[in-house]
């Protein structure tokens, strides 16, 4: 067993243009910020990326906008990011947003090998285009399909050489369910233990989700918006 | 009441240290006390005050999900002796408030993106756990804002044709799921026109889910027959209130005026 790399340039090995990627985060919270800069220098482009949010313009996926490398959004919510907006009205980027629940939902099913699933969010709105509909318990819902990804980027707080993961906070958010469906799945942790060395009881994400893992560096962790008392 | 009972007019919406509203929905700008409409001038309650009133809603053991601007407010009004949790969609049951100066940590935010705490039995989890919350029936109340309601409970919140779409977030997921559903909102546009309608103008967010409304003149319910009239803003008659409002209105009897 060697999920071990050294760093985030290796640990995008085999990420070539047009895949589709997951990256985990919520906002600015929990994302994988090495691997992203890695990215962002491989020029690779005409990505999909999943992911709740777009980053914002100088930060997270923001990185990987201005250089033009992303060809689709696919999120929930993206109003934090100008260059975003610009190349969304200049018809440069295309855009699926999706209710956060569902995305999630979408993700982990990806992952848990549930081709499709049956939810309320969205019946009755423009989401529920093209999408069958049934009555569960007298309430109708949409059909959903899963979301799998030829690359899963997330980042967590902990984790060992068996790739066994633990999150911090509210930084688990997106991150969880987007391990389990990448069709390999690269971590990025702020410290990266020997196995065994991590209490079993602790694990978020079990080691069989992740492929390739490295410990990140000159970690960033910027807010979005600062609040205080 | 905790606070704010003996002066409304202060709105001490710091107290606590609970966020104060980040502007999202544009309808919500306004914190003026008087709308102009049918060219009389009408005292109409403040975001805090609506906060107030919603915070009424609230009873001991809920676990609650607040939106982002007058509903993150409810959090400052939580009535003396009652115990609520907070849920935050993005991982986080337990919310507090905002962090003590300098003790932000950026992997412990809310929905709105901004830095808060975490209150003792609080606990974290991820984005599709969250949802499972939600979408389960287990959360017992969610309060979010709203730019148009109709009288048969639908509500748009998400986007305004024309504008820049930023996407619905998690209010679709918690609308078509949530057990309660107070909305918080502004009952007319800034030119007067009727934002309590029989149909919405603007993009649906969910169908046939909003219950309760409290707006800046009344508090309603959204019945089979239309909006049912429960409570008057204080000073706010019945025929403003008629006026202010185009979807059906069911006026029942004598219509007390809101306690704070």
């Amino acid at each position: 067993m060697n999920k071990v790399v050294k760093d985030a340039r290796e640990a995008i090995k085999g990420i070539t243009d047009g895949m589709t990627l997951m990256v985990g985060g919520f906002g600015l919270s929990g994302l994988p910020e090495n691997t992203i800069a890695a990215l962002a220098s491989s020029g690779v482009k005409g990505l999909t990326c999943i992911s709740n949010n777009a980053g914002v313009d100088e930060f997270g996926l923001g990185f990987l906008l201005k250089n033009r490398q992303i060809k689709k959004m696919i999120s929930s919510y993206v109003g934090e990011n100008a260059e975003f907006e610009r190349q969304l009205l200049n018809g440069e980027l295309e855009v699926e947003l999706i209710p956060q629940g569902t995305l999630a939902e979408r993700c982990r099913a990806g992952g848990a090998g549930i081709p499709a699933f049956f939810v309320p969010a969205g019946y009755g709105t423009e989401v529920a285009d093209g999408k069958e509909v049934r009555v569960f318990n007298g309430k109708p819902h949409l059909l959903e399909h899963a979301l799998n990804a030829d690359f899963a980027i997330v980042k967590a707080w902990k984790g060992d050489t068996h790739g066994n993961l633990i999150y911090r906070h509210t930084a688990n958010n997106f991150n969880q369910a987007m391990a389990m469906a990448g069709r390999i799945t690269i971590a990025e942790v702020e410290e990266l233990v020997q196995a065994g060395e991590l209490d079993p009881n602790q694990i978020h994400t079990p080691g069989i989700f992740v492929q390739r893992i490295f410990q990140g560096k000159n970690y960033e962790k910027r807010i979005e918006r600062l609040t205080e008392r | 009441m905790r606070k704010g009972s003996s002066d409304l007019r202060k709105g001490r919406i710091s107290d606590c240290g609970f966020p104060p509203p980040v502007p999202r929905p544009s309808s919500l700008k306004s914190n003026s006390k008087s709308i102009q409409h049918h060219n009389t001038s009408i005292m109409a309650l403040s975001k805090e005050q609506i906060a107030q009133r919603i915070a009424q809603e609230l009873k001991d053991g809920y676990y609650v999900n607040l939106g982002i601007g007058i509903p993150t407010l409810v959090a400052n009004y939580v009535p003396e002796g009652i115990e609520v949790v907070l849920q935050s969609e993005n991982g986080m049951l337990g919310m507090g408030p905002f962090p003590e100066k300098g003790q932000a940590d950026a992997d412990m935010i809310n929905a709105g993106k901004q830095t808060v705490t975490v209150l003792p039995g609080g606990s974290f989890f991820d984005s599709s756990t969250s949802f499972a919350m939600i979408r389960g029936g287990h959360v017992d109340l969610t309060v979010l804002g709203a730019f148009e309601v109709t009288d048969k409970g639908d509500i748009a919140s998400w986007k305004i044709p024309g504008k820049m779409v930023k996407g619905m977030g998690g209010a679709m997921d918690l609308v078509a799921s949530a057990k309660n559903i107070v909305v918080a909102m502004q009952h007319c546009s800034k030119d007067g026109e009727s934002k309590l309608l029989k149909e919405c103008t603007l993009p649906l967010t969910g169908v046939a889910c909003v219950k309760k409304i409290v707006s800046d003149l009344a508090v309603l319910e959204v019945t089979e027959g239309g909006f049912l009239l429960l409570e008057r803003a204080p000073g706010v008659s019945v025929d403003d209130i008629r006026k202010a409002t185009a979807g059906r209105l069911i006026v029942d009897g004598e219509i007390p005026e809101m306690r704070f």
